[in-house]
């Protein structure tokens, strides 16, 4: 076997600050601004199931079944050239990095909808995992059903549900390289990019790894850490 | 003495109050409306028929027990007077005012809206089995959450009565702790006292006593026999404390199917039933 693996250190220092920047810039970005915008979007639908009249309710969740249950790259691409392509968004622009601005923002969008699906699924179990008895006393004290939700309901169900919270925010930091169907230079296809002009990847998926694999890693102990914090 | 409440005592109307004679202790408002009235009230759920037809009132500062089998509908008659779960049929009033639905100009029993429903449920509390406190606030916040977002009451006014509460019911020092941290009896006093800010002309107690370890009942009691002194607070209990149902209450209504079968003072009650489902009963749990 003569064509054994190498490691290239100087590949690997040469890459390393470019992949790191479109870690920062795009990956970390995307990630962090989508977990919060699912995390709210994800209890509000939760709240709505419940709260909106039957049939409303029904539609909904249906709605939020289909979302779920379709492939986060197709929904990027229904959403970039089906949706926002027609509407001329994407053209005319001044220059690569307005375009790669603006994809990013529909990639925040669509990822941000399409794990707030799962995310509600996560907020009603843990709604539902309150004791009936909480809304009963709720209700014995005339709180009205916005206090209720406020005070006594989401904050219970939080604790509940934060572990899954983070775990799905985990699994959307994984999923950022299906930004790649719409052409977002993430840090995946940066580095992609970068092997490709060396004709050597082994220590730019390496790198890429590495960092998903150091930015997880904390993000789950952060996120034991805040568990046991709110617990009382 | 038997009484047959099946009919005759429908109307929220003294003059048709069937059982008077042992309201000797508590007053009537001087319209002569009962605080609480029951009128052919029915509640299933499903096909299983919890009440029907069910008559009864309770005069302004009565303390009336319900004892019964399980499944006779005594907590549910508690339930249905919190809103908790919703009529089947008939009319429940409050000081004379419906709770749930009413009668419109044609004579047709409507529902009212959650608004109006909300004006008259504040005169009434409730204390739990479970006791129910929210664990996510503190003893003092659990009591002053309503006051304040219901009462709107100030949050220091709330906050010193629910101190005084704290003091009543022997918990002044535990105001900051999580419930979580209580004992069980610790937690239904503070259950009690978040009931008693809302300052209610009703309390319902619904087996208050039944999920405390026994060395814990005595102080639960204690507490309530002391509100039952020192307020006229009209009050509803469901209990298996038959001691504590003859001290405190008025006048105790056996139920059985969903039916009063037999009413009377507390000692005459215990003393000498006269209903046979009243003595076996009685004969059970004593």
């Amino acid at each position: 076997m003569s064509s054994s693996v190498k490691w290239d250190w100087s590949l690997a220092n040469e890459a390393f600050p470019d992949i790191l920047k479109a870690f920062l810039e795009v990956t970390l970005l995307v990630t962090v601004a989508a977990s919060i915008l699912s995390a709210l979007l994800g209890l509000v639908w939760a709240v709505a199931l419940r709260e909106l009249p039957g049939p409303l309710s029904k539609v909904l969740g249906w709605l939020l079944g289909v979302i779920r249950m379709t492939p986060l790259p197709l929904q990027l691409l229904i959403v970039t050239y089906g949706i926002v392509t027609p509407q001329g968004w994407l053209a005319h622009l001044d220059g690569p990095d307005q375009l790669n601005h603006r994809l990013m923002i529909i990639g925040i969008v669509v990822f941000a909808v399409h794990y707030s699906t799962y995310m509600a699924e996560s907020y009603r179990a843990g709604i539902e995992s309150l004791p009936k008895g909480q809304w009963e006393a709720a209700t014995a004290l005339s709180l009205p059903q916005s206090r209720t939700w406020r005070v006594v309901i989401i904050p219970q169900a939080l604790r509940a549900t934060l572990p899954s919270l983070g775990n799905w925010a985990i699994a959307m930091f994984k999923d950022t390289p299906y930004l790649l169907a719409i052409g977002v230079i993430e840090m995946v296809t940066q580095a992609r990019q970068i092997g490709g002009d060396h004709f050597d990847y082994i220590e730019v998926f390496t790198i890429a790894g590495l960092i998903f694999l150091v930015a997880s890693y904390p993000t789950a102990i952060l996120m034991r850490r805040l568990e046991k914090k709110l617990a009382y | 003495m038997p009484t047959d409440k099946t009919d005759g005592a429908g109307a929220p109307d003294l003059s048709k109050q069937s059982g008077a004679a042992v309201q000797t202790g508590p007053d009537f408002d001087g319209n002569g409306r009962p605080r609480i009235a029951f009128e052919d009230v029915s509640k299933q759920f499903g096909k299983n028929v919890v009440l029907n037809d069910l008559n009864f009132n309770v005069a302004k500062g009565e303390r009336v027990t319900l004892i019964g089998p399980s499944g006779s509908g005594k907590t549910t008659i508690l339930r249905l007077l919190m809103t908790l779960e919703e009529l089947s049929g008939g009319f429940i009033y409050v000081d004379g005012d419906p709770l749930t639905h009413r009668k419109n100009d044609a004579g047709k029993r409507v529902a009212m809206k959650p608004k109006e429903i909300s004006v008259i449920r504040k005169r009434i509390g409730m204390v739990f089995q479970q006791f129910n406190l929210f664990p996510n606030m503190s003893v003092i916040e659990n009591i002053t959450e309503a006051p304040i977002h219901v009462l709107g009451q100030s949050k220091d006014e709330a906050r010193e009565k629910a101190k005084k509460l704290l003091d009543q019911v022997g918990l002044g020092d535990r105001a900051e702790e999580h419930p979580t941290r209580l004992s069980g009896g610790q937690q239904q006093r503070v259950a009690i006292a978040r009931a008693l800010a809302m300052e209610p002309e009703i309390l319902l107690l619904d087996e208050v006593t039944s999920a405390l370890d026994p060395e814990l009942v005595g102080d639960v009691l204690g507490v309530l026999r002391d509100v039952a002194n020192s307020t006229d607070i009209t009050m509803l209990l469901v209990t298996h404390e038959m001691q504590f149902a003859r001290d405190v209450s008025h006048r105790v209504m056996m139920f059985d199917a969903g039916h009063i079968i037999e009413e009377a003072e507390p000692d005459a009650m215990f003393s000498d039933p006269q209903h046979e489902r009243t003595k076996k009963f009685l004969q059970a749990i004593l």
